[in-house]
């Protein structure tokens, strides 16, 4: 063994309360390639990567960087070592401009702002993501502000790169943007640590792969010679099902009738939404793709009924006008939802799942004269944990203590069981793993065989075009054509999403250029 | 070094030690003050807690305090569980004693068997009024319900003010500011012979079961509960969060005006400005020493009365002054406040730095 590793995790071992968030983990990566780290939620990937970025300590275990044995303390020390790491959720300030961001970061090293401008300036266009170092943060696109992120890391020494799910905010051309950079990155040498739940991603770009499972590495592989179902068994085990069947449906009668929807921006952050008009048929289900913040969350709470615009006279449930109804007497006609945020809105964190099964479910013979009836409403917490296979001690669990897909799961189920006649969800599997994915898109689909109007309104591309029936976009608050996932190639849709809909001949173009997704 | 480390899940012990531990350092921090006072502790502390509930009849007179604040108290949960901070109690408890004492004085010759509930529910009506003025400005014109009661408290106390030394005072009552006195069928029935233990300690006892029943058993009290919790999740649900936000205003002004009829037609058998000895912001010390919960509040409402009476006892024994109940009911409030971090937080002893990497640097 002449060659010096970049960087060696020997038998890294983290011990939380009641859980091994890592067991005897080894992590070897070289120089200039790109190593991706897999597995399910709850695996122990972050807990690896904040130890890495000196967050956390291990208990047991040793780091050698570059040949060395190192103790990462603190992020600082990490940065120190030539250790750059871009979070999913960006640490950004929104009030302040590129150059302040990363002086705000960068501290004494920062040095006069001009010439950090013209260091941002320059090394940006070098790696192919141009940034204007006088923007503020709150006028940039997501994906602008993840190459801030980058571009914060790369005025370091860098030396390796960590990405925790980069491309989940991303359009698809803005993907193939970043993989460029990163490819250019390590072909100076840097080493990048990429971390995905998308598979085929990760067999398009990384030379290596690490899985965890529970905490153990289950195996190592060069994902360019597995396809992303061998990946994805890897992950999850024998013993869990990794594909849905998924036949497309048409629908029946229009059951969501939205004609020339436009509400104004509340705020100033607020997407103002631009004459939407959409239909959704009994038995069938309609996506809509677009980059968060583009109007999905004032289209959700319009249809929810979280925000009444009183006076508009602009959506239909089975012909009847619902602009005037409270959320309640929406849900009372057939509707239930699952919102983007679990915590906090989907669930309430601090109550058990007995309490949350009943937080929407209250029709459901659970309440007799204003009284809870309690053995009612454990028994359909019981039955939602079973049926949808919801990991947790038990009923009286509390929502916050369940990992993200588990509480995900619970929650469409607390929906689907209420038997809606439309069903409305923002990313219903955004973050969660496979296994978990499997379960809501089966649980999805049977709901839409027995009728039910689905609107999904999600970022996950590769979701929308495995169980949608016709898939649109939202971008800046305007709604694009609707197609059915077929007709659809990746590369228009990735336009819509931009906001380019004017391509007029649609129809021609999608004979050729089909593109079949897994 | 001492640090503090997020627990992962809030501590259901820690939820019921925090207000034990209270209490404890509250007694402390009293041994301390009454030693800096130049009091033998010891017999301060006597004086204090034991001497006033050492026979029967100080226990009476310990239940006739605590009755208006628990009455108050059991209402101002309900708001905080929705997380309303209604501090308005004290305010709500005097215009209930005015609009009470109202109704009292039309009865003041008359045997009417209507005469002492119809001058409960005026007080009801009377603190349903104070609060509702409080929801209307909260909840329509989004004032913050905080300032909103706490102004209103003021409101309140001048108009009872301008009560007695106008339209209610007494025409025979040599100028004094007072009401005349209240005639017996107003009044409420004494429970026990030679006490002044009133029946209002039942009312107690009836909310105190009503209140715990809603809050537990009741979808209504459910969604109070979500309401307090996660304000978007109520409204993901599809919860009334107005009517349930005006439901909780205007019980605990209901609750709030009894104590102050209570008060009136129990204690006093008339309108007397000084009422009320700040009754209804006690309660609110009350309403979170007991967690929110009605059988912790009741325990707290006794604890906080014997603190009430501990105050009058040392200045008559002690020649104390009598904020010295004040400073105690705030003490309490205060290492509340601070214990409950252990709720969410557990509490690590370290070494200090240059010791523990000297330490390492050994191995």
């Amino acid at each position: 063994m002449n060659n010096v590793k970049r960087l060696a995790m020997l038998g890294i071992t983290k011990e939380y309360p009641g859980c091994k968030a890592n067991d005897d983990v080894f992590l070897n990566i070289e120089h200039g390639e790109i190593h991706a780290l897999l597995g399910e939620n709850g695996a122990g990937k972050s807990t690896l990567m904040k130890m890495l970025y000196g967050v956390v300590k291990p208990d047991a275990g040793t780091i050698v960087w570059n040949g060395k044995e190192v103790s990462i303390s603190e992020p600082a020390v990490a940065r120190g070592l030539g250790i750059g790491m871009v979070f999913q959720h960006f640490s950004l300030f929104e009030t302040l401009t590129v150059t302040e961001n990363i002086a705000l970061v960068l501290g004494a090293e920062a040095g006069n702002p001009k010439t950090l401008a013209a260091r941002i300036k320059k090394t940006s266009e070098r790696y192919g993501m141009p940034l204007d170092p006088e923007r503020r943060i709150s006028s940039l696109s997501t994906g602008e502000r993840q190459r801030v992120e980058i571009v914060r890391c790369l005025l370091l020494d860098l030396q390796l790169l960590i990405l925790d799910e980069p491309t989940s905010v991303l359009t698809p051309q803005e993907v193939d943007d970043l993989f460029k950079t990163l490819k250019q990155l390590t072909k100076e040498g840097c080493s990048v640590l990429f971390i995905s739940h998308k598979l085929h991603e990760v067999t398009e770009l990384c030379d290596s792969a690490t899985i965890l499972r529970a905490g153990k590495v289950t195996g190592h592989c060069n994902p360019k010679d597995e396809t992303s179902e061998s990946i994805a068994r890897m992950m999850v085990g024998d013993d869990i099902a990794i594909s849905n069947e998924c036949r497309r449906a048409v629908g029946g009668e229009v059951f969501v009738d939205i004609a020339n929807l436009s509400t104004p921006a509340l705020s100033q952050f607020d997407i103002a939404l631009k004459s939407i008009n959409l239909q959704v048929k009994k038995g069938e289900i309609v996506g809509i793709a677009g980059i968060a913040g583009n109007g999905q969350d004032e289209l959700f709470k319009a249809l929810s009924g979280e925000e009444i615009h009183r006076h508009s006279k602009a959506i239909k449930f089975a012909g009847d006008f619902v602009d005037h109804l409270s959320p309640l007497a929406r849900r009372r006609l057939g509707m239930a939802f699952v919102p983007e945020d679990r915590l906090g809105r989907g669930a309430v964190p601090e109550l058990d799942l007995r309490d949350n099964a009943l937080l929407t479910s209250f029709d459901s013979d659970l309440v007799k004269h204003g009284f809870l009836n309690k053995a009612n409403i454990t028994a359909l917490a019981d039955h939602i944990i079973e049926k949808y296979k919801v990991k947790t001690a038990g009923n009286h669990d509390a929502a916050e203590s369940l990992s993200g897909g588990n509480l995900q799961k619970f929650i469409v189920g607390r929906e689907v069981e209420q038997e809606p006649l439309f069903l409305l969800m923002s990313h219903p599997t955004w973050g969660v793993d496979i296994g978990a994915q499997v379960a809501i898109h089966q649980a999805i689909l049977e709901l839409r065989d027995r009728g039910c109007a689905i609107l999904i309104v999600s970022e996950d591309l590769d979701e929308l075009y495995k169980v949608c029936d016709r898939l649109g976009a939202l971008c800046d608050g305007e709604l694009s054509d609707f197609l059915e996932p077929e007709a659809l190639p990746l590369v228009k849709l990735g336009q819509w999403m931009a906001g380019d809909f004017d391509t007029a001949s649609t129809n021609v173009e999608s004979k050729q250029g089909v593109l079949t997704h897994d | 070094m001492i640090k503090l480390v997020a627990r992962g899940q809030a501590s259901v012990k820690w939820g019921y030690l925090s207000p034990v531990l209270a209490v404890f350092l509250t007694l402390i921090a009293g041994t301390f003050l009454f030693w800096g006072l130049g009091k033998d502790p010891v017999l301060a502390l006597y004086t204090f807690f034991i001497s006033p509930i050492a026979d029967w009849y100080g226990i009476t007179e310990l239940l006739v305090v605590a009755i208006p604040i628990l009455l108050c108290a059991y209402g101002l949960a309900l708001c905080y569980r929705a997380s309303i901070w209604n501090i308005g109690a004290e305010g709500q408890l005097l215009l209930g004693a005015v609009v009470s004492s109202t109704m009292a004085l039309q009865f003041v010759d008359s045997t009417s068997l209507w005469a002492m509930p119809l001058a409960l529910i005026a007080g009801m009506v009377g603190g349903m009024i104070c609060s509702g003025i409080s929801a209307f400005l909260n909840l329509r014109l989004n004032c913050n319900e905080t300032l909103v009661t706490i102004m209103m408290n003021y409101i309140a106390l001048n108009t009872l003010l301008w009560a007695v030394y106008g339209p209610l005072k007494d025409p025979n009552g040599y100028n004094f500011p007072e009401s005349a006195l209240f005639g017996d069928s107003t009044l409420l029935p004494i429970l026990f012979e030679g006490t002044r233990l009133h029946v209002g300690l039942l009312l107690v006892l009836l909310a105190l079961v009503v209140v715990w029943v809603f809050m537990s058993k009741t979808f209504l009290g459910f969604q109070i509960k979500v309401l307090g919790l996660d304000k978007p999740a109520a409204r993901m649900a599809g919860y009334k969060e107005t009517k349930l936000a005006v439901m909780v205003f205007l019980v605990g002004g209901a609750l709030a005006g009894l104590a102050g009829a209570v008060l009136v037609t129990g204690t006093t058998g008339q309108l007397i400005p000084a009422i009320s000895p700040g009754y209804g912001y006690s309660a609110i010390i009350v309403a979170f020493l007991g967690r929110l919960h009605p059988l912790g509040i009741t325990l707290a409402g006794l604890l906080i009365a014997l603190i009430f009476m501990g105050g009058e006892m040392s200045q008559m024994v002690l020649n104390l002054p009598r904020s010295i109940t004040g400073i105690l009911q705030g003490l309490i409030l205060f290492f509340l406040l601070s214990c409950d971090v252990l709720i969410r937080y557990r509490v690590v002893f370290t070494l200090p730095r240059f010791l523990s990497t000297a330490t390492q640097g050994d191995k």
